[in-house]
């Protein structure tokens, strides 16, 4: 028989039985859905109360371009939105800098002030619509954008839904978009957050994220334990700062993947939830039921997909939307089948919602809560995969905790190791994909065949540095610079810098700028090269 | 053989760069990774100071024309234009030929099996 081991290694027997739970106390474990430890999700009727929010990750060329998007998307049923900034937003970079030559508009939508944020929300209500920003070490300035536009819209703050990710730690760790050195970067995201916390009560100033680190190569019980380790991280920080608990745990949201390996993932968000529901209230001492409960968004895994025979992603995509469905999402977005290629076509965007959309209304996966529980197999899974995640929390208090991992680079060296080892069970065929190392067609044919694709247009950069440079001619350049050095000043002392941050982007100072401003104090941050 | 497996750009995808590089080293080839956001200009002199024979630039953002584009520039403004470049990432089809013309040795676009990577590397000569 052959023999099968899950991405967390765990192996699985071909039949599960009632022995498999014994000496288990179902009612500490399992529980009740909407009930603490929250194994089984965070309500008590799940989807037929709420279906989970569907969100794709959009963004490219000008704002412009992308508020059409965000308009095609939400006249198709989309009723949320979650947007993707190019490379030099999300690095702080404006679009006339030398070192964002062919990186603009790229990756996402470029934004260089808030007139460029006023333009992609133009038309889209602020106080109805919920939006996810995709920007962390810039998640300060592009959120107190964010606001600002809210603001001019006249939109109440507390009826101001969004996410930044704002979360740093996972950028250091998997994704990369970091900017200056670990501790000032913390320290804005601190500030982020109680800002957030006290003016815009709704908003989940972060998205803890272990999407990412999977996505770089870690297994599945390595990314819940890396996302629980920094979310961990960020509440110790928020209580040294002399926040309570209560008061901003509640808004702590997450952003994990999901494969298509069904019964994994479930038992990875099971485990996850329980976990997380412990920490806070036996750790933390967190009172509030709010603050003990995972909330999610599911995120299908682009490297699931794969580029020979890309149609073969619809499918997959099928069995993700599945996954996070009985996995207990809040949010759900997938990946497009055009992925492995470049950013999706419309086409590809729509396939991925209605996917979403069909598996809501006509599969069943959302007619009852947690359908999954009371299975031998997933139960017994939930709990091994608790088991793991512990192990692998406790390997990374044995680097020094997280923070101090991901200063001297062992946890980015770990999950570069973990994605050397996932490529070698890929050639090998231990980890199996049709048309990639089984059932393999004919490479000949495919290689000749088109795949309709966005086609980026090389104007936008021309279009967006035009745009910029009129904003800077017609905004009152003393009252830019003035907002700007009072920035700097503050960065050098403790306070929270959001109110200074505001003044800037309201000023009409660029995001070049105003990294620059704290720049000149924090310093950049120098990558660990450890592999 | 030794090879600079290099990031430039803005891109902070390392996944591909860094599974190459293992593969690379596990074959008996000497690598050196650059890390990431690095420009051409810096990867050109570090190609220089670390004496490489190949250097393979890693790119998933969009923006591989141009920064290829860039390193071969340097590479040749600095004489150092015996140093081979390839390149892999997020390469659509129609970009494979324009970076064979720019005078890239060998593209490996996205789906290329580690094997037929680590075999080109095995088989060029120094």
């Amino acid at each position: 028989m052959r023999d099968v081991r899950l991405h967390a290694g765990i192996p699985v027997k071909p039949v599960y039985g009632p022995e498999d739970l014994a000496g288990r106390d179902p009612a500490r474990d399992i529980g009740q859905p909407g009930e603490y430890p929250f194994t089984r999700g965070i309500h008590r009727h799940m989807y037929r109360d709420r279906l989970w929010t569907m969100r794709q990750y959009i963004g490219f060329g000008t704002p412009a371009e992308t508020n059409a998007r965000f308009k095609y998307l939400m006249a198709h049923g989309q009723d949320a939105l979650n947007v993707a900034f190019d490379l030099p937003t999300q690095l702080g970079l404006d679009s006339d800098d030398p070192r964002a030559e062919g990186e603009v508009g790229r990756v996402g939508m470029a934004i260089d002030t808030l007139a460029d944020m006023e333009d992609a929300f133009a038309g889209i209500p602020l106080d109805r619509v919920s939006v996810s920003l995709t920007i962390n070490g810039m998640a300060a300035p592009i959120t107190a954008m964010y606001y600002a536009v809210a603001e001019k819209q006249g939109a109440a703050a507390d009826r101001v839904v969004t996410t930044p990710q704002n979360d740093i730690l996972k950028e250091f760790v998997a994704r990369g978009t970091w900017i200056y050195p670990v501790d000032p970067s913390l320290r804005l995201v601190g500030d982020l957050i109680e800002f957030s916390a006290r003016r815009y009560p709704r908003s989940n100033p972060v998205s803890v994220c272990g999407y990412h680190i999977r996505e770089a190569g870690c297994t599945t019980a390595q990314e819940m334990a890396y996302g629980l380790a920094i979310a961990a991280a960020y509440v110790e920080m928020m209580l040294a700062r002399g926040m309570a608990v209560d008061d901003f745990a509640p808004r702590i949201s997450f952003n994990f993947t999901c494969w298509g390996k069904i019964f994994e993932e479930t038992a990875k968000f099971r485990a996850g939830r329980r976990l997380y529901a412990r920490l806070l209230r036996e750790r933390f001492g967190a009172r509030s039921p709010k603050s003990w409960m995972f909330r999610t968004l599911i995120g299908g895994g682009g490297s699931a997909f794969t580029v020979q025979e890309p149609e073969n992603n619809i499918v997959r995509g099928a069995y993700i939307a599945l996954a996070a469905a009985l996995s207990g999402a809040q949010t759900m977005a997938l990946p497009t089948y055009d992925e492995a290629y470049t950013i999706p076509s419309a086409k590809a965007q729509l396939i991925a919602l209605r996917t979403m959309q069909i598996c809501a209304e006509e599969s069943g996966a959302a007619d009852t809560a947690d359908p999954l529980a009371g299975s031998y197999y997933v139960e017994t899974l939930t709990n091994q995969m608790e088991d793991k995640i512990l192990e692998e929390l406790a390997a990374v208090e044995r680097m020094g905790g997280i923070v101090e991992a991901v200063k001297t680079g062992a946890i980015q060296a770990e999950v570069a190791r973990q994605a050397y080892l996932f490529e070698q069970k890929l050639v090998s065929g231990e980890m199996p994909k049709v048309a990639v190392n089984c059932h393999v067609g004919d490479r000949r044919a495919e290689a000749d065949r088109e795949v309709e694709l966005y086609a980026f247009d090389p104007r936008v950069a021309a279009t967006q540095v035009a745009r910029l440079a009129t904003v800077r001619r017609e905004r009152d350049d003393r009252a830019a610079r003035a907002a700007l050095s009072r920035l700097t000043d503050e960065a050098r002392g403790t306070a929270n810098l959001m109110p200074a941050i505001m003044e800037t982007v309201k000023a009409y100072a660029t995001l070049g700028e105003i990294c620059q401003a704290m720049k000149t104090v924090f310093g950049e941050h120098k990558e660990p090269i450890k592999w | 053989m030794k090879v600079l497996v290099a990031k430039p750009g803005l891109d902070g995808h390392d996944r591909g760069a860094k599974v190459v590089a293992y593969a690379l080293r596990d074959a008996g080839v000497e690598v050196v990774y650059s890390g990431l956001k690095r420009t051409p200009e810096e990867i050109v002199a570090e190609a220089i100071q670390e004496d490489v024979d190949v250097i393979g630039l890693s790119v998933l953002s969009g923006a591989h024309v141009p920064l290829t584009r860039r390193v071969l520039e340097g590479l040749r403004a600095q004489g150092a234009g015996e140093i081979r470049l390839v390149v892999g990432g997020t390469i659509p089809p129609r970009d494979v030929d324009a970076l064979l013309a720019l005078g890239v040795s060998r593209v490996f676009p996205m789906g290329t099996p580690l094997p037929e990577i680590v075999k080109f590397f095995q088989e060029v000569t120094p």
